[in-house]
């Protein structure tokens, strides 16, 4: 019995105990990212990093980014958030943390030396995680993270299965896609895949012919709430994935398909066209080296507007604002975005560099992406966001016309439903 | 295997084994330290669940005191809340207490984790125990701690068994929680290694298949060791005495 | 003065029994109750997770009463338990009984059909996608199921599994309760072992039938055993969501939403904390009453 007791207070003494230190600038910089495919180069470069300046940069990776994005949510709260990290979440969620003083600006170290480090990235991998004056966020404006890469989602069709159907070149309209989908259902060769099983690629491809069909202006009404889901514009939306289906164009089970699966498809010659971002050079490099395929944006359905493309930061880091190392932290991420360092990262992970002079090292294919940075936008540098729980009605209602279930006018009207009740919460604009 | 072939291959056996992806994946996946976190943890947290849950369990079942079934229906119904809406709160709590990022921090929570399923199993086991063999261990001249240990362990043993197998397999496949609560690559556990093989984007499946292998080969072994115990009672009649 | 004596003692033995609970107590009640009452506390709140939090009251469980997607889940959560506590545990119990008895190999059965709760939901998923994947390559089926099914004079049967409406949710009770029976028939069998083996001998020599010994003296003693296989089987089947995610993504549009999902969608998509907590409440509440019923369910029974 005795034991017991010992075992017991000896137990909750442990529990008790602890004090806490303030934090003290060190040579020492904590970083998390949940990066899998870049943590061995990112290690790579921080020994070099040591070497060079004798700060030492511990590299932490969190993976998934699921259980990564939640472990900074809780750091957070407790506020042992590292030096270095990144905020995967949407831009009202970065707003937040900026609000909470967790997020360094970066403004003046862009601008430093004539603005060299800023004009040295891509404008839009910049945007990311920039606030305009004015923005909805009440965020002071600046420039609040680093890209270190860039990304962007474009359509991928493989050489050899469309001169199988007698395609030898890639349709350059809708209609012709449609056409080119059907001339190789008919020599049985599976039309189009991607990992629609993940609601923001199919969110992405639908957005695409958004801007296509009615622009941005119309887009940003209707977030706004001054356009209704159920005009015709955005029913023409809709239309296209009826048409998609009806005609065959799409793999069986793209509802439920996770993207890896997707790329695997690809990579394996079962399906002729992809819609996917530009990390697939990496994953099917790995998957089937002899793959021979060609990058296009998603084929125009209207004339009316450009169709756009996402493209933004693949991923930025931010410095944390309590951090008493901060000038540090600042100098390392300006040394990982110099030209030299974004090769390395560039050539060994295959991800499109955010240091546009590091371009020239890029493969031919990766090439053909970083030509889409031109025409592409991305939610994080719209004036304002869909409401989440608008976008995943919406997204889930794309799924239900894809199976079958609903017409798009009830989708819309489902939607619209969603959109009306979260308009009278007030809280359309976060 | 190579990439192509996992995916080509319709038999269940590839017709070519490389061995060198198991040597990729112990290396690449920093398994060796991996490895041995899990089983500082696995050992660590079942041997505390054994030990704490048992002795809760023969309370609930076998002695009175005060508030007795109240608690036990806390412990019970706490199985019933789904975890995921206090990840948070769980990480400042671990904090606060100043064991986030330590090795004992982790133990404490996955004990926690898999203490109200063990007592409820466990109790009903001790149920079930004739009382004869409680006044037999009390004429003998056995304390309560003796009755515990030396009557209702021994009469327990298949579910005892059953505990060590649930909980080994819940630590040893568990990263969520070491995700959220660990920071240190040095103090991770072997699911780490092996969700670094599935990477955001691309997954290396040959090496991820070796991987997943050699971390399902201890627990599997855990296992058939186990349950013997569950089976075993009955044929050398140590159990119904 | 020798009543005082007594309550001392009374009190003392109290304290002494109590210390058996203590660590367990100790540990629940640092690492539970703060959570616990956090998750409450935030359930009467508007909170993205970080920013300020808004308190609104009721407001989160208003809006989930009427809010058909959460109910749709704890459905399709409930179908899942029903499917797993019939088909697999009736195995389960089938296959435990057949091992405890002497039949030839039950050694390897044993760690057979121990292999599948072994295995992580990840290589499930994995197993299971490559199994049901319904597309066709070079007029071949991929998936391993289809291609059974077409080159063993069913092509009528094959089908998108995972696709439909339909039979998508049965499709995963049934890997559910593929990956789940081994828990089952292993509890079963330890509590088998408990059973004196000398009273079936009497039940033989009393001339009863294999199901009269089953229904009349086998099955009552199990019951407390298989009280807890059913308790853990709704908690097991009630809470599954790593399995769903393995094998459908976001799923099915909400066809295979449970309400795990639906808490990880309202923290993770949609950043509604609070709301996520008003679900964890409720689902939890839920759990407690269904476990209550079973348990008065099977007081009745061991009456009777």
């Amino acid at each position: 019995m005795r034991k017991v007791i010992t075992l017991c207070s000896c137990f909750m003494l442990v529990l008790l105990a602890g004090c806490s230190q303030p934090p003290k600038p060190s040579n020492k910089l904590h970083l998390w990212h949940w990066m899998t495919d870049r943590n061995d180069t990112f290690l790579k470069l921080a020994q070099e990093y040591k070497q060079e300046t004798g700060i030492k940069v511990s590299i932490q990776l969190f993976a998934p980014s699921d259980s990564y994005s939640q472990k900074v949510i809780a750091a957070a709260q407790a506020d042992v958030l590292p030096d270095i990290y990144g905020i995967l979440d949407k831009k009202s969620i970065v707003a937040d943390f900026i609000k909470a003083g967790l997020v360094a600006d970066l403004t003046d170290a862009m601008d430093a030396d004539g603005g060299s480090w800023k004009n040295s990235l891509f404008d839009k991998g910049l945007a990311d995680k920039s606030f305009e004056a004015g923005n909805i966020y009440g965020v002071k404006p600046g420039i609040y993270g680093v890209p270190i890469d860039v990304t962007n989602e474009q359509m991928l069709y493989n050489k050899k299965l469309l001169s199988k159907a007698g395609i030898n070149a890639p349709p350059k309209t809708f209609d012709e896609f449609i056409k080119d989908a059907q001339a190789l259902r008919r020599v049985g060769i599976t039309p189009f895949v991607s990992g629609w099983g993940e609601l923001w690629l199919l969110d992405c491809f639908a957005s695409n012919y958004a801007f296509n069909i009615m622009g941005e202006e119309k887009i940003f009404a209707t977030y706004r709430g001054k356009v209704k889901y159920t005009d015709p514009d955005w029913i023409k939306v809709f239309n296209i994935f009826t048409e998609l289906r009806d005609k065959g164009v799409l793999i069986d089970g793209i509802v439920t398909k996770g993207n890896k699966y997707a790329e695997q498809d690809f990579a394996l010659e079962r399906a002729a066209f992809a819609f996917n971002g530009s990390w697939c050079v990496n994953v099917y490099h790995n998957m089937n080296p002899n793959l021979d395929y060609g990058v296009m944006p998603p084929p125009p359905i209207s004339s009316a507007y450009p169709l756009k493309i996402w493209g933004s930061a693949g991923s930025s880091f931010v410095v944390n604002a309590g951090s008493p190392n901060k000038d540090k932290a600042i100098a390392f991420l300006k040394w990982l975005t110099a030209k030299k360092q974004q090769v390395v990262l560039a050539q060994e992970t295959n991800n499109l560099p955010s240091n546009k002079e590091a371009l020239s090292v890029i493969s031919p294919i990766l090439e053909e992406f970083a030509r889409g940075m031109d025409q592409s936008t991305h939610p994080n540098i719209w004036p304002l966001n869909e409401d989440p729980s608008v976008s995943e009605a919406f997204d889930k209602g794309i799924q239900d016309i894809i199976i079958g279930e609903k017409t798009p006018l009830q989708v819309a009207q489902d939607v619209q439903e969603v959109k009306d009740r979260q308009m009278a919460k007030g809280n359309y604009s976060r | 295997m190579t990439n192509e072939t996992v995916f080509i291959d319709k038999a269940l056996i590839p017709h070519h084994l490389n061995f060198g992806n198991f040597a990729v994946a112990w290396t690449k996946g920093n398994f060796a330290v991996y490895f041995l976190n899990s089983v500082i943890y696995t050992v660590c947290v079942v041997t505390g669940i054994v030990f704490i849950s048992s002795l809760a369990a023969f309370a609930f079942s076998r002695l009175k005191f005060p508030g007795k079934n109240i608690i036990f229906y806390m412990f019970v119904g706490a199985m019933m809340i789904p975890l995921p809406g206090s990840f948070v709160a769980l990480f400042v709590l671990v904090t606060k207490l100043h064991l986030v990022n330590t090795r004992f921090g982790y133990i404490l929570c996955m004990i926690n984790v898999g203490l109200s399923m063990s007592i409820l199993l466990l109790k009903t086991f001790f149920d079930k125990m004739p009382p004869e063999l409680e006044d037999a261990a009390r004429i003998d001249g056995c304390g309560k701690l003796g009755i515990w240990w030396n009557m209702a362990m021994p009469f327990a043993r298949p579910a005892i068994a059953v505990i060590v197998i649930f909980n080994s397999l819940n630590v040893w496949n568990e990263y969520i929680l070491a995700m959220l609560l660990l920071e240190d690559t040095k103090l991770m556990p072997l699911q780490r290694g092996l969700v670094v093989f599935q990477g955001a984007n691309s997954t290396d499946y040959p090496v991820l298949m070796a991987g997943l292998t050699m971390a399902a080969i201890p627990i599997i072994l855990i296992c058939l060791a186990m349950q013997k115990y569950i089976v075993k009672g009955l044929s050398s009649g140590e159990v119904v005495g | 003065m020798n009543s005082k004596v007594k309550a001392t003692a009374i009190l003392k033995d109290n304290l002494q029994n109590f210390f058996f609970v203590l660590p367990a107590f100790a540990i629940f009640c640092i690492f539970y109750i703060y959570p616990f009452y956090k998750m409450i506390n935030l359930s009467f709140y508007d909170w993205r997770g970080i920013g300020p939090m808004h308190f609104i009251g009721l407001a989160n469980y208003k809006e989930l009463m009427s809010d058909h997607l959460w109910w749709n889940s704890i459905w399709h959560a409930g179908y899942i338990t029903l499917i797993a506590l019939t088909f697999q545990n009736v195995l389960a119990f089938a296959l435990a009984l057949a091992c405890d008895r002497e039949i030839r190999l039950k050694r390897f059965y044993r760690a057979v059909f121990f292999i599948p709760p072994v295995l992580s939901e990840v290589v499930v998923g994995l197993i299971w996608n490559w199994i049901l994947n319904p597309q066709m390559q070079n007029g071949q089926y991929i998936g391993l199921l289809n291609h059974f099914l077409y080159t063993s004079g069913f092509p009528q049967l094959v089908h998108n599994w995972l696709g439909d409406p339909k039979t998508a949710l049965t499709t995963i009770a049934i890997v559910h309760s593929w990956k789940g029976f081994g828990w089952g028939f292993i509890i079963f069998l330890a509590g088998l072992q408990t059973i004196d083996k000398q009273l079936y001998e009497a039940a033989k020599v009393d001339g009863a039938s294999a199901w009269k010994t089953l229904t009349n003296f086998t099955i009552p003693m199990m019951l407390p055993v298989i009280l807890v296989v059913v308790i853990l089987t709704i908690l097991g089947s009630m809470q599954v969501f790593v399995l769903i995610i393995a094998m459908v993504n976001e799923g099915l549009v909400n066809h295979t939403d449970v309400p795990v999902t639906r808490i990880f969608s309202a923290m993770q998509n949609v950043n509604r904390f609070g709301y996520a907590c008003a679900e964890a409440v409720i689902f939890g509440m839920i759990l407690v009453c269904v476990s209550f019923i079973m348990k008065k369910l099977s007081d009745k029974a061991k009456q009777a």
